[in-house]
């Protein structure tokens, strides 16, 4: 049975007549069209497919679109938006600090590690990778990961 | 890597989910968080015909708290657990559990009475209601019933829960005063399931001897296994360092877990045992143990 389902996803609502069991991730990417949210193991083990569910980082492989009406949607692709092609802060760390290599798992780090930055909260090393521990990435070993975290907080601390 | 089809329902009240639940039997399958569900739909290891969704059934979510202890709503977010004030100050075990559990992403999604209702002897909410004495609470059209933490969890991934009854709440009883509680676990990556851990609640009366003990362990059978051994040797002593150690050694006499990849069984064994100790000699010594 299809189900008839308005979904807000960065301040856009998007009705369409889906399948119930269509995954929030693939509404995201087939549906709205906005591909920066990737997708990796589908099944809530690598992160790569995070984003933020009334601000909070979710996996979206892990919830049914259904499940996300009446909820505000957030994705990579908001985090740049309206800014007149300037990078997000914490994208821009993650650029100079080399935060990525193949940049696959890169959206799900940033909508993790977004919400932390804004909070200013002050988080020492060890903290960045209790945070990050859910995000898998198979290239940069973290280091850089966390390199660029530092700076983000640094930098929102310092505004 | 998709789910199957099936028929989606979301009620927003407990009384339709109740129906839902009694006209579909064991054809139907409640959603909460999806943690655990959703990955098992998406590898086809669960195949429901209809999926009654219970997060849209508001008064399922929530922590109250009553003159006998917290009422934790089944569709409570595991991350509001993590951030209450009232559970923090009343139960530091539940407090000190949840950031074991999973990360961050799982944890403002996944619930409290999914954790339990899945019932992986390797999670730790099972352990830790295990031993703070919580009581369940679940509905069905033939009314409520209450059943001990002890008593709910049957097997892997099995419960006493019936067909048409739903997990609303958990009871999670004040302690007495002088209790101490630790929780420790081995897992070989944050957030990963542990390959073992254990839970302990001692309360010591006014001489510091100890009056009242609870030790629960964690992946340590099918179910979350109560030392009552290690139990019995703690209540009555002054818990030292050797007690500790003894209680710890006593905790995983009777246990045979499960080897795997990870670790044999010997192996898994001799884990529970030293964070069995661990959290034993912790929750004894003054200062140290979290007061709860």
């Amino acid at each position: 049975m299809k189900r008839d389902v308005e979904i807000e996803i960065n301040g856009e609502t998007y009705a369409r007549t889906i399948d119930p069991r269509m995954l929030l991730s693939d509404f995201i990417r087939h549906e709205a069209r906005l591909t920066g949210t990737h997708v990796g193991c589908e099944h809530g083990i690598c992160g790569a497919c995070t984003i933020q569910l009334d601000g909070e980082p979710v996996r979206s492989c892990t919830m049914l679109a259904a499940q996300a009406e009446g909820h505000r949607v957030r994705t990579v692709e908001a985090l740049a938006a309206g800014s007149g092609g300037e990078l997000h802060p914490l994208q821009q760390a993650f650029h100079e600090a080399h935060g990525l290599q193949c940049g696959f798992c890169t959206p799900g780090f940033l909508m993790t590690l977004e919400p932390l930055v804004a909070r200013g909260e002050a988080l020492d090393r060890e903290q960045i990778r209790g945070e990050i521990s859910g995000n898998l990435c198979r290239c940069t070993s973290y280091q850089q990961i966390v390199d660029a975290v530092v700076l983000a907080i640094e930098r929102h601390g310092g505004e | 890597m998709k789910p199957p089809p099936f028929e989606y329902r979301d009620p927003e009240t407990l009384e339709e989910t109740l129906a839902l639940l009694a006209e579909h039997g064991d054809d139907a399958k409640i959603l909460a968080g999806g943690q655990s569900l959703i990955p098992l739909l998406n590898f086809r290891l669960a195949r429901p015909e209809v999926l009654v969704d219970i997060n849209r059934v508001r008064p399922l979510a929530g922590i109250d708290d009553r003159p006998e202890g917290l009422r934790i709503g089944a569709a409570t977010r595991q991350s509001a657990l993590e951030r209450s004030s009232q559970v923090a100050a009343q139960q530091p075990l539940l407090a000190e559990v949840i950031r074991y559990v999973a990360h961050a992403q799982i944890r403002n999604r996944g619930t409290v009475g999914g954790s339990l209702a899945h019932a992986d002897p390797a999670a730790e909410l099972p352990v830790a209601m295990t031993a703070l004495d919580a009581s369940l609470i679940a509905s069905s059209g033939r009314g409520e019933r209450r059943i001990a933490a002890e008593e709910f969890f049957v097997s892997h991934l099995t419960t006493v829960l019936e067909d048409d009854e739903v997990l609303i709440a958990v009871d999670v009883p004040r302690a007495p005063a002088g209790t101490r509680v630790a929780f420790e676990e081995f897992a070989r990556r944050h957030g990963d399931y542990a390959l073992g851990g254990a839970a302990v609640v001692l309360t010591a009366d006014a001489a510091g001897a100890c009056s009242r003990a609870r030790v629960t362990l964690l992946a340590a059978g099918d179910v979350p296994v109560r030392a009552h051994a290690a139990e019995k040797l703690l209540v009555g002593a002054v818990v030292d360092a050797a007690v500790a150690r003894e209680a710890a050694a006593a905790a995983v006499r009777d246990i045979e877990p499960v080897g795997d990849g990870h670790g044999d069984g010997d192996y898994r064994s001799s884990v529970i045992e030293a964070m069995c100790d661990r959290a034993i000699a912790r929750a004894a010594a003054p200062g140290e143990g979290k007061k709860a």
